[in-house]
């Protein structure tokens, strides 16, 4: 028989798997689902280690979705970065991976996004972006583009939010973005994610299967194909696959979605050096102006210190101290008696 | 602490009343002992406060108990204050109401605050205010605080702060404080700074020297004599102090807030004893973490994540934070996720008048959340409960995993009280039905996150990072069975829900339970909790005298207890006193009773925003109870 393939920790890959998802077929959350669950086993992350946390809507689901052994902290809506900040200074040694959507970080959630980043707390935060609120049935979100149409006819007239952009401006010490069916370089930005030692914010282009394809829709087969060139966001897909994308680092590539529409990513060009804040706000607004979605890490700063160092808490847990370690003691007790008096 | 029957009596009556050959104004009233209710009249931002609690220290190290309350705007800089120290004999520490020794440094108030001052009394007031309209009942004493503080301060940074001390010097030489009392209360204000001692007392010296030439001949119908030992073994603190301190000694290792009042000084304490006592000298690094959240929400959302990850997590609030907490608390409810929520209650609704103090988020905070959702409620009503009940909360809500609120007030949480020492805990921590890696080696992956196993409706929980693959468990606030996973059922919903409603009905008796003082006797009974507790002690000492005795049941929690009930059953008339305009715990009491019984409580209600007094409960009380004047 031959034996299954184990990462360094002695795990197989099924162990990183969790229950099966009731997200529509072919929605892109389900391809995030897949590379997190490839990069947390070759990267070997210790199940129990793991703490998936998340708000509320489509993509919070998916926590349940993947190394079902690990707790997990499925929310309020917007309010994960609170509940993923707590868990952090109770207990430091837990990976924290949060999962947030368009509408959960950029609408609902969007002042406890710009917190948590401000403060540094040492997490993953994944925002699987699609533009539109499923499961209420296709709502704008605020990233969704202006002049995008709703199935019955309203437009959006507000300027989109680009989480990026606003964590870049906050300070946020790991900004990247990708494209849910871009495993090549999805997969090794969640790892180098998951081993920042900080806020790292990784933003992903997921489309929604279900709430787009109307004419009207920015997203629209139709207005793709006339636009194809500036557009720079992800369109209707009307089939039930996982759309792949595979292209070099400093090429823009247009990709076909299933039904014909396509989206411009960018690849960043190897040249450009992650450190400099500067330099990825300019190239974050130059592809936009181009219409086209800018790909891969932006920004890192690894020397920032996380909210627990700055905060002086102890390598060992909080969770873990006893009477002994908190009280004061009975001596000092007693002098603090007599200062009151 | 309290005082009067069931307390300390810490000065007998008897000392008040000797009659002295002397006539207050042209009042012609008895002179009288520690026995006064004193108030400063300044502008908020002046540094009034320090002078206010230099006379306190003053006097309380003269061995009378004081009671003090700070009546201050919602405001930095320019607004009236009032600052009102109580002495009382027997130690009250309730309200009063009007003053018989007045302050006056604002002009703003100088007139409406002379028409308060009772017949007999004494205002000492800036010269250059008018006195055409003087009353004659009471006694005048103008100072040129202005001309004295230009003339006699020589530190020019901080002469507007020092025409305060000005004040002490005066009302010390009035009431017979000893100099040496005024230095000790300086000391101990300033008990961190010893280089604000020297021109403190300099400038409280250039008061008195003032009264000793102006106003000595001039005896005024209260003054103060010592009484040995009469404060001995009690401490000044306030609420929220205490809950501060509390908190260290029940475990808290996260907290999280936004500034509020009054609830800010609660997590400003905990700060400062963080700081004191959690930061390994060696190291420096700290066994708790702060933070100071963006919002309410957040601040409570913090908290429940460090709940959940096992820390003993706080956050501190007053109403309109409460109000934003709402959808987190139904999540900790639900989920089951231990936490503690300090509600420092000021008068609302909305925002209402953010410096006053009420009783009015009883109801709310009791079932905060949409849906069937039910909280653990602690009321303290002494400082000494402030401190004991934060310790309890903790316990409570790693026992019963679910969020635990601590419900103060304005007038508990932010002003000066007496109380004993407190009592250093004797008892560990109470952490609840925790699995360790160790009990899930031994459980074989048998065990289910909500599965009732013991019977009592409280399950196990395992703390994410538990090294044992079957520690992992998915919480959500959405429907989900007992091995945590989603569903939609409706048996599995409904089942929850009862075992919840079971869980609460174990917490009912394992709150803290209600304090009761009966005597024998008597048919009428009050009901009463938090700060109104103080109110009550100083009522029944005014109804014995009346020749009615009331017994007295003090809630100290929620869910209330059946002795609620049975305390109902003994007697034909309780009152049920309270700070809010709608009765709030009146409702839960009456809720609480079988029909037969419903018909003998009564509600007395007190929401000026002011806390309340005596009088407030003993009026309604005699004529609702037909006692003969």
């Amino acid at each position: 028989m031959p034996t299954a393939a184990v990462n360094r920790i002695g795990l197989a890959r099924d162990a990183y798997k969790g229950a099966a998802t009731t997200l529509c077929a072919g929605c892109g959350h389900n391809s995030i689902t897949n590379h997190l669950v490839k990069a947390l086993y070759e990267q070997g992350v210790e199940p129990h280690r793991l703490a998936k946390m998340s708000g509320i809507g489509c993509s919070s689901k998916t926590p349940a979705y993947f190394v079902e052994r690990a707790h997990g902290f499925n929310g309020v809506h917007g309010r994960m970065p609170a509940l993923t900040t707590g868990a952090g200074l109770a207990n430091r040694q837990l990976l924290l991976l949060g999962v947030s959507g368009d509408g959960d970080t950029a609408s609902i959630g969007l002042g406890q996004f710009m917190h948590m980043v401000r403060r540094n707390v040492d997490c993953t935060y994944i925002i699987e972006d699609n533009g539109t609120y499923g499961l209420t049935k296709g709502q704008f979100s605020a990233t969704a583009d202006v002049g995008s149409v709703q199935k019955r006819g309203a437009v959006n007239t507000y300027q989109p939010i680009d989480p990026c952009a606003v964590a870049l401006t906050i300070g946020c010490s790991f900004v990247a973005r990708s494209f849910s069916g871009d495993g090549k370089q999805l997969v090794p930005l969640i790892k180098a994610a998951m081993a920042h030692g900080g806020t790292a914010l990784l933003d992903v282009i997921s489309p929604c299967v279900t709430f787009n394809d109307h004419d009207g829709s920015t997203k629209s087969y139709s207005w793709v194909k006339e636009h194809d060139n500036e557009i720079h966001d992800v369109s209707f897909i009307p089939y039930f696959e996982e759309i792949h994308v595979d292209y070099e680092p400093g090429t823009a590539q247009q990709v076909e979605l299933h039904d014909g529409s396509h989206i411009v990513l960018k690849k960043i060009a190897e040249d450009h050096d992650p450190t400099d804040r500067l330099a990825a706000i300019r190239l974050l607004e130059e592809s936009r102006e181009r219409g086209q979605l800018l790909t891969g890490l932006l920004y890192v700063d690894e020397r920032m210190e996380d909210l627990a160092t700055r905060e002086r808490l102890p390598e060992r847990p909080l969770r873990d101290y006893g009477e002994d370690d908190l009280r004061i003691s009975r001596e000092d007790f007693g002098r603090l008696m007599a200062e009151l008096a | 602490m309290c005082c009067g029957r069931a307390g300390i009596s810490v000065v007998r009556r008897g000392n008040a009343g000797r009659e002295y050959d002397v006539s207050f104004g042209k009042s012609n009233l008895q002179q009288l002992i520690n026995d006064l209710t004193f108030q400063a009249a300044t502008v908020n931002g002046s540094g009034s406060q320090s002078a206010n609690l230099v006379l306190t220290r003053a006097i309380f190290s003269m061995g009378i108990p004081v009671a003090p309350k700070n009546v201050f705007p919602s405001n930095i800089e320019g607004l009236p204050t009032w600052y009102q120290l109580r002495i009382s004999p027997r130690g009250y520490q309730a309200r009063h109401g009007d003053p018989d020794l007045l302050v006056s440094l604002n002009p703003a108030t100088w007139s409406a605050d002379v028409k308060a001052v009772r017949p007999g009394g004494a205002v000492v007031h800036e010269e250059a205010y008018s006195t055409a309209e003087a009353r004659d009942d009471l006694q005048y004493f103008p100072v040129p605080f202005s001309k004295l503080a230009k003339t006699q301060i020589q530190n020019d940074s901080l002469r507007k702060q020092l025409i305060n001390m000005l004040y002490v010097g005066i009302v010390a030489g009035l009431l017979g404080i000893p100099f040496e009392a005024i230095e000790h209360g300086i000391q101990r204000t300033f008990q961190s700074k010893p280089k604000a001692w020297p021109v403190n007392v300099d400038a409280a010296r250039v008061g008195y020297e003032y009264w000793r030439e102006h106003f000595s001949e001039r005896p005024i119908r209260h003054v103060l004599k010592p009484v040995p030992g009469g404060t001995d073994g009690l401490m000044l603190i306030e609420g929220n102090q205490a809950a501060a301190l509390g908190c260290v000694m029940g475990g808290c290792t996260v907290a999280a807030w936004y500034p509020i009042t009054p609830s800010s000084s609660l997590c400003e304490n905990l700060i400062a004893y963080a700081d004191r006592f959690r930061v390994d000298p060696a190291t420096g690094e700290k066994r708790i973490a702060i933070v100071q959240a963006e919002d309410e929400l957040a601040a409570l959302g913090i908290a429940i994540g460090a709940g959940w990850a096992g820390a003993r997590a706080m956050t501190s609030t007053s109403g309109p934070g409460i109000s934003l907490m709402a959808e987190f608390s139904g999540l900790a409810y639900y989920a089951e996720v231990p936490v503690v929520i300090f509600d420092i209650q000021r008068i609302g609704p909305s925002t209402g008048l953010p410096t006053r103090t009420s009783q009015g988020d009883v109801g709310f905070a009791y079932t905060l959340s949409h849906g069937d959702t039910r909280h653990l409620v602690l009321l303290p009503g002494t400082v000494a409960e402030c401190y004991e009940f934060a310790q309890t909360a903790f316990d409570l809500a790693d026992r019963f995993q679910t969020p635990v609120f601590v419900l103060s007030d304005l007038d508990l949480g932010m002003n000066l009280w007496m109380s004993p020492d407190f009592k250093y805990p004797e008892k560990g921590f109470d952490r609840g039905k925790v699995l360790s890696a160790a009990d899930l080696e031994r459980l074989q992956g048998d065990w289910g996150r909500y599965r009732d196993t013991d019977g009592d409706a409280v399950t196990y929980r395992t703390l994410p990072g538990t090294a044992n693959l079957d520690a992992g468990y998915f919480t959500r606030g959405s429907g989900h069975d007992e091995e945590a996973r989603y569903t939609e059922s409706p048996e599995i919903y409904a089942r929850n829900m009862d075992r919840l409603a079971r869980k609460f009905e174990t917490a009912r008796e394992a709150v803290p339970r209600p304090a009761i003082e009966s005597l024998s006797n008597t048919t009428v009974g009050l009901i009463a909790y938090g700060s109104t507790h103080y109110a009550v002690v100083e009522a029944r000492d005014l109804l014995e005298e009346r020749g009615l005795a009331v017994d007295y049941l003090r809630i100290r929690a929620l869910p209330l207890s059946k002795a609620v009930v049975d305390f109902v059953a003994e007697h034909e008339h309780v009152y049920v006193v309270e700070q809010n305009r709608d009765g709030q715990m009146y409702d839960l009491v009456r809720l609480l009773l079988p029909p037969e019984l419903v018909g003998r409580v009564r509600s007395i209600r007190h929401y000026d925003g002011q806390p309340i007094p005596a009088y407030v409960i003993t009026r309604p009380l005699l004529e609702l109870e037909a006692v003969p004047v």
